[in-house]
């Protein structure tokens, strides 16, 4: 799957921003208010989303304000919908 | 005039005698507007002093340049009521040598009082001030820059320092009457550009909230007070900082009107909301160690029935005549609160301090009926867990928890919880708040602690109660 830059979310308290960007293989990085806690949870959430979407190869960096993994499933898969192009809602 | 104390801020301390490893105070009535910390401790870092303990009231965000003081060397102990910004993140993450002791308001006067906490020099600011030491944080002249009200903090330190320098920006003529601090107390008087910017005295934890989470925490809290049992003719009441605490009076307001129930007296860090109440009718005197805002600093100069108290008289637990003994009622926020009712206000749920014992503990143990109003979460972070951080304010004393997920009643007290249902509210089980957290946030890794005690939790009554560790990075 042909990847370009995308983006979605905001840095607002309770929100993510998620950046996707072409990769090889799935590249997580990490910033959040959270992290010391729930880091490791939220890196879960963010892989697991993206590779029920097929996404096996992109870079993503996304900075956490405390969201929860409604908010960051939401982000994540509207951030790869621009990123691939491919509308997951529609299909 | 003949005997005027007025010197420059050299001279004072100087005179004072002051000497390296001996104990300084301060007060914190202009919160984030504060000048006279910084402004002192950089003097006495330029005449060499070092080893200084610093005691103060509390300590906020524009406390910041202490850093580097530590660093030097100048200050190497810390005793305050709470810690903000980036002194607090730096001393969470093991700054200082010597673990910062925290008080709560009632237990620092306490401490003073005995003499646990000895104050060599006390550097207090105030807004208005004779040549002769007779202070007051009330205006008194045209020139008037920094207005904070009450002087209650400052007031153990006036009284009990060996001796004391009050700070001022306006030098007014003698007799500077109604005064706070008595000319007696005062050893030098010092006149400085500016002893604090009023405008950010409603900064930090006070802010009125249109949140609209805030504002049903609000009205939630504001109907279990009116179904308690302790809204009747005559009742007291105080509330905390925090929005939702703030916002419950305007609440309580109209069942007051619409059931022509009277207030005797508010009590605490007082605020524009309870001026109003006051100035209706609705509550008889206002009982004030801390003056939240422009207008409460306003009315307490102008009306004999808003009291000054110092925080003895607020909320000292072995002073039978502290005004806390005698409160009915008081609504208080939380960082945390946990399973047993215990509550942490002081340190975050990242383990980094963020935030002020005040007087929760104090009025939390004496008042009839304590409500702690708090969301279920903050962001990802939950209020309710299943055990504190840091243990501030022990569950005995508190009553009820408000979330907007229900309302949580202390088993402790059976017969509050029957009145909540019977008035129709959703009374819950705390452990099910606690679960109910943890099914939306998942559950949180430990937190990374080192083994250095950076903070030590003094109750009230002058025990150790908590010691709070670095954090690692």
């Amino acid at each position: 799957m042909e990847i370009k830059n995308a983006v979605a979310g905001t840095l607002e308290s309770g929100d993510i921003m998620v950046q996707i960007a072409p990769g090889e293989g799935l590249q997580v990085e990490l910033q959040s208010s959270v992290a010391a806690q729930f880091g490791r949870q939220i890196k879960a959430v963010i892989t697991e989303t993206l590779q029920g979407l097929g996404i096996d190869n992109a870079s993503v960096k996304a900075t956490d304000k405390g969201a929860l993994d409604c908010t960051i499933r939401a982000r994540v898969t509207a951030a790869a919908v621009r990123a691939t192009g491919k509308d997951v809602w529609k299909d | 005039m003949r005997n005027s104390k007025v010197v420059t801020l050299e001279e004072a301390i100087v005179k004072s005698g002051l000497k390296d490893g001996m104990t300084i105070s301060f007060h914190h009535h202009f919160r984030g507007g504060d000048k006279v910390v910084n402004l002192v401790v950089a003097k006495l870092a330029e005449m060499g002093f070092k080893d200084l303990h610093l005691a103060a009231s509390s300590l906020s965000d524009v406390h910041a340049p202490l850093i580097d003081h530590i660093k030097a060397g100048v200050i190497t102990k810390i005793s305050t009521s709470g810690l903000r910004g980036e002194l607090a993140n730096e001393i969470s993450h093991g700054l200082m040598k010597e673990p910062v002791v925290f008080r709560s308001h009632g237990g620092r006067g306490s401490a003073i009082a005995s003499g646990e906490l000895h104050i060599d020099v006390a550097f207090l600011g105030a807004s208005s001030c004779d040549e002769l030491g007779n202070a007051s944080g009330c205006p008194r002249s045209e020139n008037a820059k920094s207005i904070c009200g009450s002087l209650g903090y400052a007031l153990p330190d006036a009284r009990y320092a060996d001796h004391v320098v009050v700070l001022t920006d306006d030098l007014v003529a003698y007799p500077n009457v109604p005064k706070s601090i008595s000319s007696c107390d005062v050893e030098s008087v010092v006149v400085v550009d500016s002893v604090g910017d009023s405008s950010k005295i409603s900064s930090g934890a006070i802010r009125d909230s249109k949140n609209p989470r805030d504002i049903l925490l609000a009205k939630q809290a504001a109907k279990v007070i009116i179904n308690s049992g302790y809204f009747k003719e005559g009742f007291s009441i105080q509330t905390g900082t925090g929005g939702a605490s703030l916002a419950a009076v305007k609440y309580i307001r109209e069942s007051m009107i619409e059931q022509g129930i009277h207030a005797s007296f508010a009590l605490g860090g007082i605020t524009a909301h309870m001026v109003k109440l006051h100035e209706e009718g609705l509550i008889g005197r206002l009982i004030d160690v801390q003056s939240f805002d422009k207008v409460a600093a306003e009315s307490i100069a102008h009306d004999q029935f808003h009291q000054e108290v110092s925080a003895v008289e607020y909320a000292s637990a072995d002073h039978v005549g502290s005004a806390v003994h005698a409160l009915d009622i008081v609504i208080l926020s939380a960082l945390e609160v946990d399973v047993n009712f215990n509550v942490n206000v002081l340190v975050g749920s990242d383990g980094i301090i963020r935030g002020a014992i005040g007087g929760h503990p104090d009025t939390a143990e004496d008042s009839a009926l304590s409500i702690i109003v708090c969301p279920l979460l903050r962001g990802r972070i939950p209020c309710v867990v299943p055990k504190v951080t840091t243990l501030i304010t022990p569950g005995k004393g508190v009553d009820v928890v408000v979330t907007e997920y229900g309302i949580a009643v202390n088993p402790e007290r059976p017969e509050i919880a029957e009145r909540l249902k019977a008035a129709g509210l959703k009374v819950v089980d705390i452990h099910n708040l606690a679960a109910k957290a943890r099914s939306i946030i998942g559950e949180p890794d430990a937190l990374p602690f080192g083994d250095k005690v950076v903070g030590i939790v003094m109750d009230r009554h002058g025990k150790v109660l908590d010691e709070i560790h670095n954090i690692v990075d």
